[in-house]
């Protein structure tokens, strides 16, 4: 019966049948919307302009790092006070790699990614009309708005935004005094990052209620497509992980606004003399913000890694390779990601015993990971590949990945960590495995599923530019700082040209700066097609341009507010049945037939 | 918005659902502190505190609150609908009684001479100021709860759909209730 209404939805699937059943007016339908798709498009689309803000202050510490004895006189037109005769000066550089990292992190990898597909694909992908709670999805992203206004606002105080490092370390953010941006502009910081905690709460309570109680009829917890597990564990990740960082910036506000000494001791500061504090621990700080800290890796490293399967197994033409072992192992990433976090802090005087237990279970991370990709290098294997711009830079996410993971083993090994520990070692692998890994994951997600988020195509050859440009820019960018690293090259310096042992790598610094303006340059493009698509790019004749199994791709192009036309279609097998009997694709609404072969 | 709804049977309510996984989340930020508390107290420069005799009034006061709550719920059941606006008040009042017995509670320590914030302060008794102090607002957030029962008592038919916001708001109550009792039992036992 079900079976009929799925082919009713398809005979409309043309029309865009969702609009004249609520008459939504312009404030309820594109602002304060509560239909999932379009809170997706919202995440997606502020994200978009943190990613473009957060990427434009690493070009500029960039200018810095590879240029330090040049000025450049329109950083005086464009920063004023901050960049006095052409240079960056030392307070804004620390303020844009701070800035930089709080929003790439969080609200372009965290918010724009997760709030980004979880919202769209969850009720897409399980068959449900709409997230568990519209209206708490809705305050998620406005609490999101919210969050960036203040981050956003805080870059225009007088004594310019926070600039102790993404990580807001005690004491630099527990002291006012201690430096003009650990002033009104951590204040901005800490409201900000409390909104954008209540933000993914809000945003991760939804999609777990959602994904366990909203499948449609046969949508077993089995048969759910890799994306919506990945999706799963990442705001089970978040719920838990959230709320301890939320406890830690409760601690950091009291002693910042109330003089507490939970971080604060009698320490000495130039100027002030000693502190009225004692007996406060700064380490204590590191341990509830690595307890959310490490996780954070995993809640956006997870939905790439699950949009990177689908994609794979999608433009492979065969089904995922080791379904249950891919779940098995995202379930054993996210109870690892809780055991790990005092990997951060091997040098802060941690009991070397201690020490070697976060080692070991730091070091088992790496089975579930070698699962994942051998996993996915199995799915390719012998597949019939598609290379469309979405399985390009899924592929592109599998070869960052391990890249960037097989750096984790000499990190996570305590004792090289006292040499690599805060030098470009770990930058260098920090953003191979997580920073553009995420984003890779991220734009993979966003090619694929941009013809059913606007019902058009996205240009390819500007896809395909797009994706050469920028792995071979995230190679040459940060393949060179493992070298740097090793040479003991200390992240976080303002300049390097005055020390003796790191003048060899002037040149290197310079190339790698240059590289990175040419791969900003280079998503300009990506953005440029994406906007241009939204109004001009071809649209789509065919509901399920990619021949794939899921859910979303049996509802109308543009679909309405509620998703299907009729009934919801009921799900009767996995989602991955491609190639199967010599069958290209059976879509997960189709029945089962009598003499099909079992999975 | 008849298009709204999932034709299949729900195993739990969605919204129910929500508040369990949201009291999870609740549970860690709390975890978060006490852990907190623990590894601070075994750093040393710890004021050992004697709890003020008050926490022990608003532990009765709470778990009286968690007793006129479940008699509400089983007012409405019955369709009682004034005993069940009256139990809802009381329940409300006993939150508000809580939270004033608490603040009591810091400035009889104050009276103590012991400072809860400022640079005289022990983070011993700042952790209990904090981690109690948040308990608080949660008890608040439960009591802001109860008043928009109440009115939703005098504006709607107590229908089917009427019964879910109920049971969210009786779940949440008995849980700020067992985590008052469990961060008690906590001080007693670590300080």
């Amino acid at each position: 019966m079900s079976h009929e209404a799925v082919l009713h939805g398809d005979a409309h699937g043309h029309d865009d049948h969702g609009h004249h059943e609520h008459h939504d007016t312009f404030l309820t339908k594109y602002v304060f919307s509560q239909d999932h798709k379009m809170i997706a498009k919202q995440f997606l689309i502020t994200g978009m302009v943190w990613a473009v803000l957060g990427g434009l202050m690493s070009v500029l510490f960039r200018l810095q790092l590879g240029y330090p004895d040049s000025t450049f006189p329109f950083l005086e037109d464009l920063l004023g006070k901050w960049a006095k005769g052409g240079r960056i000066s030392p307070e804004a550089y620390y303020a844009l790699v701070t800035t930089h990292g709080t929003v790439l992190v969080f609200f372009v990898l965290t918010a724009g990614l997760s709030g980004t597909f979880a919202n769209f694909l969850i009720p897409l992908q399980v068959g449900a009309r709409d997230m568990a709670s519209p209206f708490m999805n809705m305050l998620s992203y406005w609490f999101f708005f919210a969050a960036s206004i203040v981050m956003l606002s805080s870059m225009f105080v007088e004594t310019g935004p926070f600039s102790g490092g993404w990580t807001a370390y005690p004491p630099l953010s527990a002291l006012g005094d201690a430096s003009p941006g650990s002033k009104t502009g951590m204040d901005l910081w800490i409201v900000s990052m409390a909104l954008f905690v209540v933000s993914s709460l809000l945003g991760g309570l939804n999609y777990i209620a959602t994904i366990l109680n909203m499948r449609t009829k046969g949508m077993s917890m089995t048969r759910l497509p890799l994306t919506i597990w990945a999706l799963f564990f990442t705001a089970v990740l978040g719920v838990l992980s959230f709320p301890v960082l939320f406890s830690g910036f409760i601690l950091l506000i009291f002693d910042r606004n109330f003089g507490t000494s939970f971080y604060l001791s009698d320490i000495f500061v130039n100027g002030v003399g000693a502190l009225p504090n004692e007996g406060g621990s700064a380490i204590l700080y590191q341990h509830l913000f690595w307890f959310l800290g490490h996780p954070e890796v995993y809640i956006i490293l997870l939905p790439a890694m699950g949009m990177v399967s689908e994609i794979l197994s999608i433009n492979s033409r065969k089904p995922i390779f080791g379904y249950m072992a891919m779940i098995g192992s995202l379930f054993a990433i996210a109870i690892l990601a809780f055991l790990v976090w005092a990997h951060h802090m091997f040098v802060t005087g941690l009991n070397p015993f201690l020490g070697s237990v976060f080692v070991l279970l730091t070091l088992l991370i790496a089975v579930p990971s070698a699962i994942k990709v051998f996993n996915w290098l199995t799915t390719l294997w012998r597949g019939n590949i598609r290379f469309t711009p979405a399985m390009m830079f899924a592929i592109g996410f599998v070869s960052l990945f391990i890249s960037g993971g097989l750096t984790g083993i000499w990190l996570g090994n305590s004792a090289l960590d006292i040499h690599l520990h805060d030098t470009y070692f770990v930058i260098a692998h920090f953003h191979i495995v997580m920073g553009v890994a995420s984003m890779f994951g991220m734009f993979a997600g966003i090619y694929h599923w941009f013809p059913k988020m606007y019902g058009k195509q996205l240009n390819n050859t500007l896809g395909y530019i797009h994706f050469w440009v920028t792995i071979a820019g995230a190679y040459l960018i940060f393949w060179p700082m493992h070298y740097e690293g090793l040479a003991g090259m200390p992240r976080r310096y303002y300049d390097f040209s005055i020390w003796e042992s790191f003048k060899q790598f002037g040149e290197l610094n310079k190339f790698i700066s240059l590289v990175s303006m040419i791969v900003f340059m280079v998503q300009l493009l990506f953005l440029f097609n994406f906007f241009y698509s939204i109004f001009k790019g071809r649209k789509l004749t065919n509901q399920n341009p990619w021949n794939a199994n899921t859910l979303e791709w049996t509802a109308p192009i543009n679909p309405g507010h509620g998703n299907w036309v009729g009934e919801i279609p009921e799900v009767h097998r996995w989602a991955y049945d491609y190639g199967k009997d010599g069958v290209d694709f059976i879509p997960q609404t189709t029945p089962v037939g009598a003499d099909e072969s079992q999975h | 918005m008849s298009t709204l709804t999932t034709r299949e049977p729900q195993r739990i309510h969605p919204h129910r659902f929500i508040m369990w996984v949201a009291i999870g989340s609740i549970v860690m930020m709390f975890a978060g502190m006490t852990s907190a508390y623990i590894v601070k107290k075994n750093q040393g420069n710890w004021l050992a505190i004697e709890l003020p005799v008050l926490f022990w009034y608003s532990t009765a006061v709470i778990v009286a609150s968690s007793v006129t709550m479940i008699l509400a719920q089983k007012a409405l059941q019955t369709g009682r609908s004034a005993s069940y606006k009256a139990l809802i008040s009381l329940t409300a009042i006993l939150g508000i009684v809580f939270i004033s017995l608490q603040w009591m509670g810091f400035k009889d320590l104050e009276l103590r001479g012991i400072a809860l914030i400022g640079p005289q302060s022990n983070s011993a008794s700042s952790f209990l100021f904090v981690i109690t102090g948040l308990h608080m607002l949660h008890v608040l957030g439960g009591v802001i709860a109860l008043v928009v029962l109440f009115f939703r008592a005098f504006w709607a038919k107590t229908s089917e759909t009427g019964v879910v916001p109920v049971q969210l708001v009786a779940t949440y109550w008995h849980f700020v209730d067992i985590l008052w009792i469990y961060l008690f039992i906590f001080y007693q036992m670590i300080a």
